[in-house]
């Protein structure tokens, strides 16, 4: 790779949304090239920077009341019945004429089929169920990524982000302690570009569990902890969902669940230093 | 007798996937009462929208830098989301959400007959002279909110629009993408260039400063 490529690809790199090939091709080139490695560390400190210090502009008070109401006025102006009659789908294409009446006749066969096929789920949640009662279903999964999900919107919308807000993570960490049964590391991240905001209790899977929140950029991110079990499985898993990412990772004492609706790059990044700086307490 | 009792016991297994279990509350609501379905619609909607409300101001904002117009367009696009909510089944409500944002916004811009939509950016004027402007120099004013804040207002629409989605968002390329409505392949060469035009209008505001 020469300059004029690894240039024109820098952005990309940056931003980690290369390929895996493509981008050890550019690390390897930065390795080589003092030149190139100088201008990414400038250009990269000076986005970060940018990113850091364009004002965010939040809705107001007043606007999010005004939306709801005039949510409520539409749905009360809408008639009884034939609730989507009135609708019109500004991004969604519709169905041309004959394609509905095929679709309609298609329709009435997949519902046949979808008989053999419930009989099929039900026959087969018997066989889950009676013969492989302790298999962790992805549903499972699927119910605590929503539960999680929920905390995390709850918890920006009531305005009860924290219940203890500081940055300080030897004030955080002895008032959790003393609320829980269970004593998770707190670390702040301030210098990796993950500042801790504060903690908070939630409840989540039926146990109280620790909420640790940080924050990048102009984002929060919520880390629930809770002491792993022992069956746990040790991969990290992703899940996203509504515009929100889930990164679920295990150590040797705790269940952690990262929510956020950073990207999944910043997620990952927040999870590697999370490790790397509990690893040795 | 064993037959029934099978079924039974399956949908109580059934029940334990907590989304089956919702989508069947659904239809039924439906059948009996149609107020109660609206209602559900509705719940659902700010369930799934409301909490992307500052995402679609901000992104309102700095596409028509004007307060009162961005407050106009988020309502009227939540309006709209609304009316077609039935058409999301996406997992990315953020994602929908802005771009009915982002297409309101330029309704309002073109209507207004904005110059910035259809004037390409001139790189000569932004590039001349400001050579003696380092980039350490650039970074050390690099935290001054007000300056960037100025120099970004100066960028055509599409580059605001980019380096809100990337920086302030922090969205993937893919859904920018989406939202902006262009090939996933230009995304990277397009936000490369809007940060070079971005430096370009900070050197030229320091070396004014100066």
């Amino acid at each position: 790779m020469n300059c004029e490529e690894a240039v024109k690809l820098m952005d990309g790199y940056l931003d980690g949304e290369l390929d895996p090939i493509t981008s050890q091709t550019i690390e390897q080139h930065l390795r080589d090239c003092s030149n190139c490695d100088q201008a990414y560390k400038t250009h990269g400190s000076l986005i970060r920077a940018i990113g850091n210090a364009a004002p965010y502009y939040k809705a107001s008070a007043e606007l999010r009341e005004q939306i709801r109401s005039s949510l409520r006025e539409e749905m009360a102006a809408r008639p009884m019945r034939n609730v989507e009659s009135d609708v019109q789908p500004l991004f969604r294409r519709r169905q041309p004429g004959p394609r509905t009446v095929l679709f309609g006749t298609q329709w009435n066969w997949l519902s046949l089929g979808g008989l053999g096929l419930a009989a099929a789920i039900i026959f087969a949640a018997i066989i889950a169920v009676n013969l492989v009662p302790r298999w962790q279903r992805p549903a499972a999964d699927q119910f605590l990524a929503t539960q999680l999900i929920a905390s995390h919107v709850r918890s920006l919308m009531a305005n009860h982000l924290t219940d203890v807000a500081s940055s300080d993570q030897h004030t955080v960490k002895p008032w959790l302690d003393a609320k829980l049964d269970f004593a998770p590391a707190v670390v702040d991240l301030a210098s990796e570009g993950f500042p801790l905001v504060g903690g908070r209790l939630d409840y989540l899977d039926n146990r109280t569990v620790a909420a640790l929140v940080y924050q990048r950029r102009k984002h929060f991110i919520n880390l629930f902890v809770w002491p792993a079990a022992p069956d746990a499985t040790r991969t990290p898993k992703i899940i996203t969902r509504q515009g929100y990412q889930l990164l679920n990772w295990v150590d040797s004492d705790f269940d952690y669940w990262a929510v956020s609706d950073v990207n999944v790059n910043d997620l990952q990044t927040f999870k590697e230093q999370f490790a790397a700086q509990t690893s040795h307490h | 007798m064993a037959a029934p009792l099978k079924i039974d016991y399956a949908f109580n297994a059934e029940d334990l996937e907590s989304s089956a279990k919702i989508v069947k509350f659904t239809i039924l609501k439906k059948h009996q009462e149609p107020d109660a379905a609206q209602e559900h619609e509705l719940a659902s909607f700010e369930e799934t929208m409301l909490p992307h409300m500052d995402a679609a101001h901000n992104l309102a904002k700095w596409l028509l830098r004007n307060e009162e117009d961005a407050q106009d367009v988020v309502q009227e696009a939540y309006l709209r989301a609304f009316k077609s909510f039935s058409g999301f089944h996406g997992s990315n409500g953020r994602a929908w959400l802005l771009t009915i944002v982002r297409n309101t916004s330029y309704t309002l811009l073109k209507k207004n007959r904005a110059v910035d939509l259809t004037t390409t950016f001139d790189e000569e004027i932004h590039t001349a002279g400001h050579e003696s402007v380092s980039p350490a120099t650039i970074l050390e004013h690099s935290e001054n909110a007000e300056l960037i804040k100025g120099a970004m207002d100066e960028l055509p629409v599409q580059f605001r629009e980019i380096l809100v989605l990337r920086h302030l968002e922090g969205l993937s390329y893919k859904e920018i993408a989406d939202i902006a409505q262009i090939p996933p392949g230009t995304v990277m060469s397009r936000l490369s260039r809007a940060r070079a035009e971005l430096r370009e209008c900070l050197a030229a505001r320091i070396g004014k400063e100066k």
